[in-house]
């Protein structure tokens, strides 16, 4: 058997794993345990199946993505294989267009150089020229989309959102790491309830899982539950209704958790509205993305309600520091 | 075949039958759940895999001065036999929800209260 790792070829002996063949070759490797568990030594086969073994314990969608432990892996066949951060290289983009969603909501529409292959729901780390960067969901759907969308909230003196907001205009150079992350449509369970929480511009992955999930003939029910405390924060109210009326096993319910709910909308923070609606979430599979405490709080909250944890997909958008101020 | 404790509990499959439903009450029971208050849920439900390994006399690497280090923190905030008896209580209530025969139950019952001075670090 051979691997490819980094360029070279390397031999992987009969009854050998590939951890072993690597550190045997003198690649640098990170690894501890050597027995599954740790997880340090994870990598990620690009090309060639890897035994089902070496996936135990990875989440099921780092485990389409090809990611794999090495020191529990007998490759069946040859494999080749790399770093998961080596992964991502940076590509180049030119912004196509910048648009309005709401007073605080940029939709921001950029294509690659070269096509990118990205699953609806992960995010990307956009990078000025100076080198500033700062991780955005994709809102874009790759084969529904011909472009790479973002909807991007402007942040009181945030450098990234508001050089965004105020500076970039069609044409505008950008590089770009990822794609990254694992909050993803899955299309193995088309039967499977799918529940979408989302407060902000958590909506932007969101909304590229469900467009992802509908297109690919999913025909369990999927909800989105939009929050925000503000009306204006319900940024893409028509859109979302329009989607509903398209699937009939689509249901968005939008909840405002400051102003009082105008016909159509629920009153509360998104992730209570949606528990009191479904208190056993047995079977379901969760998306959780924006504001971290919400996340946090809310992956508990549906993992008591009875969700498997491999189920619960969280992506908090974390703020580079550490703030205690809530964004919506 | 299977002649020790873990086996003839079912061994790893039975640890990943037991450890949502043991999480799951420990997460809701406000009493202790504060000790399990970290973000990382996957970590901690990892550890909770540890605790029931343990207990199920399963393949573990633990000492008793590693358990006095891993509760140390706790015992420092404020971990006592009230909390002790109420992780044992949900143990107890999980073997139940599995259908694990008495017998067996209360061998696993028996390991986890051996750990007690080491837990409580006394
Ligand atoms: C996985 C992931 C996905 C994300 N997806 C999205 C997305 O789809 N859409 C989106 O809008 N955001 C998203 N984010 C958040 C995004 O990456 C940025 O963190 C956000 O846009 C703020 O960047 P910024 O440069 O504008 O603000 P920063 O300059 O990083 O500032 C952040 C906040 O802190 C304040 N601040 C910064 N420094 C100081 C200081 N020294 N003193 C006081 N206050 C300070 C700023 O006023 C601002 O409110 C995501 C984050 C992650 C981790
Ligand atoms: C019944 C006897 C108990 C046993 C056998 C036991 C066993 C364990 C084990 C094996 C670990 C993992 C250690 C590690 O890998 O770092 C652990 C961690 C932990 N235990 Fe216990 N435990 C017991 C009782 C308790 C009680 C009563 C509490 C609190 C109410 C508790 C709270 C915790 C917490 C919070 C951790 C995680 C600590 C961390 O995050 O590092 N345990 N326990």
């Amino acid at each position: 058997m051979t691997l490819r790792f980094n360029g070279a070829e390397i031999p992987c002996p009969q009854g050998s794993t590939v951890l072993d063949a690597l550190i045997e070759a003198d690649q640098s490797v990170e690894y501890s345990c050597k027995n599954g568990i740790c997880q340090t030594c994870v990598l990620r086969a690009d090309r060639g199946a890897v035994p089902a073994e070496s996936q135990v314990g990875i989440k099921d969608t780092l485990k389409a993505l090809g990611y794999f432990l090495p020191c529990v892996c007998l490759p069946e066949g040859s494999l080749e294989i790399s770093v998961p951060e080596d992964a991502d290289l940076l590509g180049r983009a030119r912004v196509v267009s910048k648009e309005t969603l709401s007073p605080s909501v940029s939709r921001l529409v950029i294509e690659p150089a070269t096509p990118l292959y990205y699953r609806a729901g992960q995010f990307l780390n956009l990078r000025r020229d100076d080198g500033l960067t700062r991780s955005y969901s994709l809102a874009s759907v790759p084969h529904l989309d011909p472009h790479l969308e973002f909807h991007i909230k402007t942040l009181p003196g945030g450098e990234m959102s508001t050089w965004i907001r105020d500076d970039v205009s069609p044409g505008q150079p950008l590089e770009f790491g990822g794609p990254n992350g694992a909050c993803f449509y899955l299309p193995e369970h088309p039967e499977q309830n799918l529940l979408l929480i989302g407060n902000g511009t958590g909506l932007a992955p969101l909304i590229g899982i469900a467009r992802d999930a509908l297109h690919s003939s999913h025909h369990g029910d999927v909800y989105l539950y939009h929050g925000s405390r503000h009306v204006a924060g319900i940024y893409l109210h028509e859109d979302l209704l329009e989607l509903q009326t398209l699937f009939p096993n689509f249901h968005y319910v939008p909840c405002l958790s400051g102003d009082a709910p105008p016909q159509g909308y629920r009153a509360g923070r998104a992730e209570a509205v949606a528990l009191g609606d479904f208190p056993d979430l047995t079977n379901w599979r969760i998306y959780l993305c924006g504001y971290p405490p919400m996340v946090n709080a809310a992956q508990r909250k549906c993992y008591l309600a009875g969700a498997r944890m491999d189920d619960i997909h969280a992506d908090p958008f974390e703020l580079k520091e550490l703030r205690s101020s809530p964004r919506d | 075949m299977a002649d020790n404790l873990y086996e003839q509990l079912g061994g790893g499959p039975a640890i990943d039958a037991a450890v949502d439903i043991f999480y799951r009450k420990v997460l809701s029971n406000d009493a202790i759940s504060g000790f399990f208050d970290s973000t990382d849920m996957e970590e901690q439900r990892a550890k909770q895999k540890s605790f029931l390994t343990m207990v199920f006399g399963g393949p573990s690497q633990y000492s008793g001065k590693d358990m006095r280090a891993a509760h140390a923190p706790l015992v420092e905030k404020g971990l006592n036999d009230s909390h002790f008896d109420a992780v044992a209580g949900h143990l107890q209530e999980t073997l139940d929800e599995l259908g694990v025969p008495a017998d067996l139950a209360a061998k696993v019952m028996a390991i986890a209260a051996g750990t007690r001075d080491d837990v409580l670090n006394r």
